[in-house]
């Protein structure tokens, strides 16, 4: 579904290199998770695949279903069926919470020439996927992330994916700044979305987020590159020992 | 020629040029004791301090310059959903074909002209008076010249709850018009009143609205300036409220090349609150400026300014406001917060927030921003599938957000939306 290839990527304005060299598969109905040290370019290949500003493309390609996912603007990326849960979800005051959502739901929708979504189908859609998320219709009534709890706004996200049905989901560090309930009702949220259609790319520092969300492959990232894959006891291995030994091991 | 001279001759020349209507005793002694006033004031030039940053000589010149009528084709009227007790101005002239009955319950309506020609009348306690009254701390000239001109505009007497809002419509035929209009409003003690207000009225526009509140009375208006860009007004809203009474004002100004809103508050009553808010969205030679002046002079009020500017294409912003809390004046709660958007490097924002305190036990904050469109939100907006030119009308929405809340009436905001809107789908790169 995903594949990125040799993928090498500059910051903009500083002609630093961030990823130097990444390649990545990601099969259809597949958990990947990718971890890695603080500054090995996690978050920045997250931004990328999406279509955040300020990134150069040196090097290699990123393709969903065989599609350029590089050379598309952020919202014909949504439209082909990406989607990235931030790790800072964005607080938009004087925008409704289900408005926003309605106008995502409904600008995919179109761009995907389908038939918009009636009032009425949408709110119910949104009222089962929300009570299921324990978002209460008060929090869908609220500015978009204004004065949401740290849970909150990683609940939303969760909700925005699950209106949304991408066929990529990636989760940006998702975990950070969690407590147990809310990272588990988090996990149930994308747990219930898994199915053969859909992929996921797991981003995370931590183990602990994987033992609700159990990757299939486990990626190291360090300085700009996957530097080791394997399965799920790879995450195991970082818990105990750290990255240092790792990567004393693979150098 | 020194600056004094300069002032009192364009005074002289304006009020020469103008025919005054006759009127009945109280109306020609409060047009002349405003004609005194202004001679004594003369009108604004531009090294006046408080028009640093807007331009005065097209406001204050014997002549209008000539403004385009402009007829949209596109949209019904605002308000015109609404069901209201609709007046209609056109060019500054009443026009009673268009306008419904002035009656209502709880209201005595009656037009300046009929009204001016009796003996006594109840306005006269308040014709020209608390404009009279709001030159203590600076000059408000324009304000002066059309208490003493205005040949015409709406008194408005309110007894208890009115329902039904009044509606004034201000209609431009003629691309000369020079109007001037003068209202007066008493809300008496427990009454409320919603007034609409839309349209550009003339070529050039220079109106005054007095309000009295008097306790426990809410008084709420909102108004939408006309989408005819070549128009030129000057505007001013005295209020003086009294005890436990509530004052809400919202105006929308999108396009205009001179736009001078003048809002003028003196809280006199224990616990009263005045609200005073504006959008204003603006392209090209638009020039929007808003000066706002709030008097704390009573116990435990609160006050809020919220004015937002959404700039292009070199358009200019200015907002003056103060808050004056005078001594004694305990409790209070003062906010002002002005903003602009701009939309590119090329528009101007110009803002003189100003407190100035003689009580100790109050809370008073004031904040003024410029910024762009915040690119983080709009990436998270599109990342969402929403395309750009959505997303960012989305974003500018958002940035109105808080002066739109301050419209009480839910279907008075979405009208208010909705024009925004097609101000911004018309307005696109």
């Amino acid at each position: 579904m995903l594949n990125i290839n040799n993928l090498h990527v500059s910051l903009e304005e500083e002609d630093k290199a961030i990823l130097k060299g990444v390649n990545l598969e990601v099969k259809a109905g597949s958990v990947h998770a990718i971890m890695g040290p603080n500054g090995s370019g996690k978050s920045t290949l997250s931004y990328v695949l999406s279509g955040r500003d300020g990134y150069d493309v040196t090097d290699g390609t990123a393709t969903l279903n065989g599609e350029d996912l590089l050379g598309m603007e952020p919202e014909e990326r949504a439209a082909a069926g990406l989607f990235l849960a931030f790790q800072y979800p964005v607080e938009i005051p004087g925008v409704g919470n289900m408005t926003f959502l309605r106008t995502a739901v409904n600008a995919q929708r179109k761009t995907r020439g389908e038939a918009e979504l009636s009032a009425g189908e949408f709110l119910k859609e949104v009222r089962a996927k929300a009570k299921s998320l324990k978002i209460d219709a008060e929090m869908l009534k609220r500015p978009v992330n204004v004065g949401f709890s740290g849970g909150e706004k990683k609940r939303n996200e969760i909700l925005q994916m699950a209106m949304l049905e991408p066929q990529m989901c990636i989760l940006d560090e998702t975990d950070s700044g969690l407590d147990v309930d809310a990272m588990k009702l988090v996990a149930e949220g994308v747990n219930a979305l898994r199915d053969a259609g859909r992929a996921f790319l797991v981003i995370t520092h931590y183990q602990r987020l994987l033992d609700h969300i159990k990757p299939d492959v486990v990626h190291i990232m360090a300085d700009g590159r996957i530097v080791k894959s394997g399965g799920p006891e790879l995450a195991l291995e970082v818990e105990q020992n750290g990255y240092a030994d790792l990567l004393n091991e693979v150098a | 020629m020194a600056l004094a001279e300069q002032k009192t001759d364009l005074a002289e020349a304006r009020l020469a040029a103008i025919s005054i209507p006759q009127a009945g005793a109280w109306l020609s002694e409060a047009r002349n004791a405003a004609a005194a006033r202004l001679r004594r004031m003369g009108l604004p030039v531009g090294r006046d301090e408080y028009w640093r940053y807007t331009r005065p000589d097209t406001l204050t010149s014997v002549a209008p310059v000539a403004a385009a009528v402009f007829d949209a084709q596109d949209e019904v009227p605002i308000f015109a959903e609404i069901e209201t007790l609709h007046i209609v101005f056109v060019d500054g002239v009443f026009d009673a074909e268009e306008s419904d009955d002035l009656t209502g319950e709880n209201l005595e309506v009656a037009r300046l002209a009929e009204a001016g020609q009796a003996d006594i009348h109840w306005a006269q306690q308040l014709f020209g008076q608390l404009e009279a009254a709001a030159h203590t701390h600076v000059d408000r000239p324009l304000a002066a010249l059309n208490t003493a001109i205005a040949p015409d505009g709406m008194l408005i007497r309110v007894t208890g709850p009115v329902t039904k809002p009044v509606h004034i419509t201000y209609r431009h035929r003629d691309e000369h018009s020079d109007a001037c209009l003068h209202h007066v409003i008493r809300l008496e003690a427990g009454s409320s009143l919603t007034l609409l207000e839309n349209g550009p009225a003339a070529a050039r526009f220079n109106k005054v609205m007095e309000v009295e509140i008097a306790d426990r009375a809410a008084f709420h208006h909102i108004r939408a300036q006309g989408r005819d860009h070549e128009r030129r007004a000057a505007t001013h809203i005295f209020a003086r409220l009294g005890t436990e009474s509530r004052f809400k004002s919202f105006t929308l100004t999108a396009n205009g090349v001179m736009t001078r809103n003048e809002c003028v508050i003196d809280l006199q009553g224990d616990n009263a609150a005045a609200h005073v808010a504006g959008a204003a969205l603006g392209d090209g030679d638009f020039h929007h400026d808003d000066t706002v002046f709030v008097t704390h002079d009573a116990l435990n009020c609160e006050s809020r300014q919220v004015f937002k500017k959404v700039l292009r294409n070199g358009a200019t912003g200015v907002f003056q406001g103060k808050i004056l809390v005078k001594e004694g004046a305990q409790k209070t709660d003062g906010y002002q917060i002005s903003q602009s958007l701009l939309l590119d490097d090329d528009s101007v924002f110009l803002a003189k927030p100003e407190l100035e305190i003689y009580a100790d036990d109050v809370a008073c904050s004031h904040g003024s921003t410029t910024g762009a469109i915040d690119e983080t939100a709009l990436y998270y907006l599109r990342s969402r599938g929403i395309p750009r030119i959505e997303a960012q009308d989305m974003l500018v929405l958002s940035f109105l957000a808080e002066a739109i809340d301050e419209i009480e009436d839910p279907d008075i905001s979405a009208e208010i939306i909705l024009r925004l809107q097609g101000w911004l789908a018309r307005h696109r790169h």
